[in-house]
């Protein structure tokens, strides 16, 4: 293939939303201008009509879990890489709550090598803090940043040892390295399965109280100051975190932020159905939550939209609520939710899904706004398509928004200037099949 | 149709089941207490937590209307062989089973299975969430004693947090006309009542002469490590009915246990014996609502 031309669009340039055509060619964007059409189809190049549609930097989610190695049966490499190219992802970050965990090198560049030859999705592992995830000694953090870890996180569980936490700031800070925390106090959270309040009360269910995440952040911020190292929280659940982080932005404290989508749309009263779809850390919170959520993820106090795609298989979630393993997917609707949810502009939401979570985990090649030179890591978009999410590349359906209407989807994916998604093909299952069929 | 929770029922339902119930009450007082209501139907109680008072309730209950019981407890079972829950459901519904009972550890575990089987469901204790059928039985009794539950005050006292008889008590009472306080200290009441029917407070003493029904909860001593409370005596001694708070209680004032009674803890042993402690009355109106319950399922009305 010599080149692909997107003919017709609105471009978000560095100067804003432009109707141009998109030449891509070598891997990168070659040109951006009107009336390229003609030089596409003289040179033999796939030339698609994007007029209507939104040309815009891939999405880069921050927090995935691909399951490989050792849960290939909730997802795996190669599958997680589809799901993600369907949602418009032309990177990925992977956590490393793997079997085994992502703690030395070795493993991060197996992850890594794997997302090559899936090739669908650039997949940037994330490392584990503590070797083993057990909260005891550090990972081999040189070799895994030397692997290419730039996110560092026992995500799942919360670096409980303060002195530990603050080694590990302090060895990361001078390499640029950034601490990723999932945020849940052990003591508050204790026996919790879901959040603390009025639902849980009622169906006298163990709560996870706001507060099992507010302590933690508090005193994350507080080492984070001390060791002037780069922190992030990761799956914001509540208010009371945003206030938290725009204090110690005041102060000049290293802090960035992620949201999902779910927790953007749902609140406690999803539990009520008592389907362990519903279930995941942390858990879905209140209305007032998810509207502090909102606003803080428009008025820029949450950086990143990050979905937390955590595939189960269908028969682990079969279970009771209480039983069930925690986590929804989220990689084929994150940008549909979070456009129906907040209706932003254009510009905002690629910000939010895009340039800031890119620089957060350093990706050059990703989050760039459409200009001549850029590799041509690109998401095209129809931003009023109306449409309902209800199969799932994914290996894992365990999705809070199957079923729900959502407004604007992916309509193409492009890596390194080659087609990874196309939305009218997904629509024709023979064709969907594996990972080469749309290549 | 399933029976898994007193919340939302309205009240015509719960009286229904009341009424059925008093007519079942003279049926077990008969020379031979059967009536051939439900000959042929298969009713499986699968007690994934164990119980005793529970399952022998229900086993009697359905032999009094002739329907065959198969019973099943955790241990033992596929269950420790690693099958699933469903798998299991689905295994005995398989047999010809026509209405199952269950009790599980896991909050909603009872709509779980009525969604996957097309059995009928009674819910005999779903976690800390709902026992419908202990509520029932103690509405029948305090109905019996009272003639009528309109502005009878009850106390709940005890774990409510980890309750489901505290849970189902709430609705079914209050919906009959009760007017229910729940006494408990704060690491014991739940965290967030908005919307209960009910009052809270943390002082028994403050509520025991103006109750006509004081229903003690069984403090689960095998928590102790989870410190709820800084030890047992402390909570005898300011939640325990002993015989000094029972001579306080009103003249007429019943106190009623849904059992197993930890004597001294939550229920002086005096004040378990006294004629005004309804404990056995509601084990024995426990058949007879079960009856009822099982009759307006598989009755086939």
């Amino acid at each position: 293939m010599s080149g692909i031309v997107l003919t017709g669009g609105g471009v978000l340039t560095p100067r804003g939303e432009v109707r141009a055509d998109v030449l891509i060619e070598g891997g990168r964007v070659a040109a951006v201008g009107p009336h390229l059409e003609g030089t596409g189809a003289r040179a033999g190049r796939q030339v698609i009509d994007v007029s209507g549609l939104v040309v815009g930097p891939g999405f880069v989610d921050l927090h995935v879990h691909l399951r490989e190695p050792g849960h290939e049966w909730k997802e795996d490499i190669t599958s997680g890489s589809q799901a993600a190219a369907a949602g418009g992802f032309t990177a990925v970050v992977a956590m490393p709550n793997t079997d085994p965990p992502t703690d030395s090198g070795h493993l991060a560049r197996y992850i890594s090598d794997r997302g090559r030859q899936a090739g669908l999705v650039t997949v940037i592992p994330a490392g584990c803090v503590t070797m083993g995830m057990q909260g005891l000694r550090l990972s081999h953090l040189d070799d895994l940043f030397d692997a290419g870890v730039r996110i560092f996180t026992d995500d799942g569980v919360t670096v409980a040892d303060s002195g530990l936490l603050r080694r590990a700031m302090e060895y990361l800070q001078s390499r640029g390295g950034v601490i990723a925390q999932h945020a849940e106090d052990s003591g508050l959270g204790r026996g919790g399965h879901m959040h603390e309040g009025r639902v849980s009360s009622l169906l006298g269910m163990g709560g996870i109280p706001a507060e099992a995440e507010t302590v933690i952040v508090a005193r994350d911020l507080a080492v984070a100051e001390m060791t002037g190292a780069a922190y992030h929280v990761q799956h914001i659940s509540c208010a009371g975190t945003l206030e938290l982080i725009e204090a110690a932005r005041r102060r000049g404290v290293n802090v960035t932020a992620e949201v999902t989508p779910h927790h953007l749309w749902f609140s406690e009263e999803q539990v009520l159905s008592m389907d362990p779809v519903a279930k995941m850390y942390p858990p879905l919170r209140t209305p007032a939550d998810i509207e502090a959520l909102r606003d803080g993820l428009r008025e820029g106090v949450i950086d990143a939209v990050a979905t937390d795609h955590a595939p189960h298989a269908a028969h682990e979630k079969d279970v009771p609520f209480e039983e069930a393993p925690k986590g929804v997917t989220g990689l084929e609707t994150a940008f549909s939710a979070v456009r129906t949810v907040l209706d932003p502009d254009p510009r905002l939401l690629f910000e939010r899904m895009s340039v800031t979570p890119a620089t957060i985990a350093s990706l050059d090649g990703h989050g760039n706004w459409i200009e001549p030179g850029i590799p041509a890591n690109l998401v095209v978009v129809d931003w009023h398509e109306r449409w309902t999410p209800e199969v799932f590349l994914s290996k894992s359906a365990n999705c809070l928004f199957a079923g729900v209407p959502l407004a604007g989807r992916v309509r193409f994916t492009i890596l390194d200037g080659r087609l990874t998604h196309d939305s009218a093909r997904l629509d024709m299952p023979a064709l969907s099949q594996g990972p080469g069929g749309l290549r | 149709m399933n029976f898994l929770t007193t919340e939302g029922l309205p009240r015509n339902d719960l009286e229904e089941i009341l009424d059925l119930a008093d007519e079942f009450t003279q049926v077990l007082s008969r020379p031979i207490p059967r009536v051939p209501a439900l000959q042929g139907k298969l009713v499986a109680n699968l007690f994934f937590e164990s119980s005793t008072r529970t399952r022998l309730s229900f086993e009697r209950a359905a032999r009094a209307l002739s329907a065959d019981v198969m019973s099943f407890s955790a241990s033992g079972s596929s269950l420790s062989k690693g099958e699933s829950l469903k798998d299991t459901v689905l295994t005995i519904e398989a047999m010809g089973v026509d209405l199952m009972v269950v009790r599980h550890r896991a909050t909603g575990a009872p709509w779980r299975i009525a969604g996957w089987t097309r059995c009928q469901i009674i819910n005999a204790g779903d976690g800390a969430h709902q026992h419908p059928t202990q509520a029932m039985l103690d509405a029948l009794t305090l109905r019996r004693r009272f003639g009528d539950l309109d502005g009878l005050r009850v106390a709940i006292v005890g774990d409510i947090r980890h309750s489901r008889v505290a849970r189902s008590n709430v609705f079914a009472l209050t919906t009959l006309g009760a007017r229910v306080v729940l006494v408990a200290p704060r690491t014991l009441q739940p965290v967030d009542c908005e919307g209960w029917p009910v009052e809270t407070t943390d002082d028994l003493d403050a509520v025991v002469g103006a109750v006509d029904a004081a229903y003690l909860l069984r403090i689960q001593t095998e928590r102790g490590g989870a410190s709820v409370f800084p030890s047992l005596p402390e909570y005898v001694s300011r939640y325990g009915m002993t015989r000094d708070r029972f001579a306080r209680l009103p003249a007429d004032a019943v106190v009623l246990h849904p059992g197993p009674m930890n004597r001294g803890v939550e229920i002086d042993d005096v004040v378990a014996g006294h004629p005004r402690a309804l404990i056995l009355d509601q084990v024995t109106n426990g058949v007879a609502v079960r009856m009822a319950i099982l009759f307006r399922l598989l009755g086939g009305r």
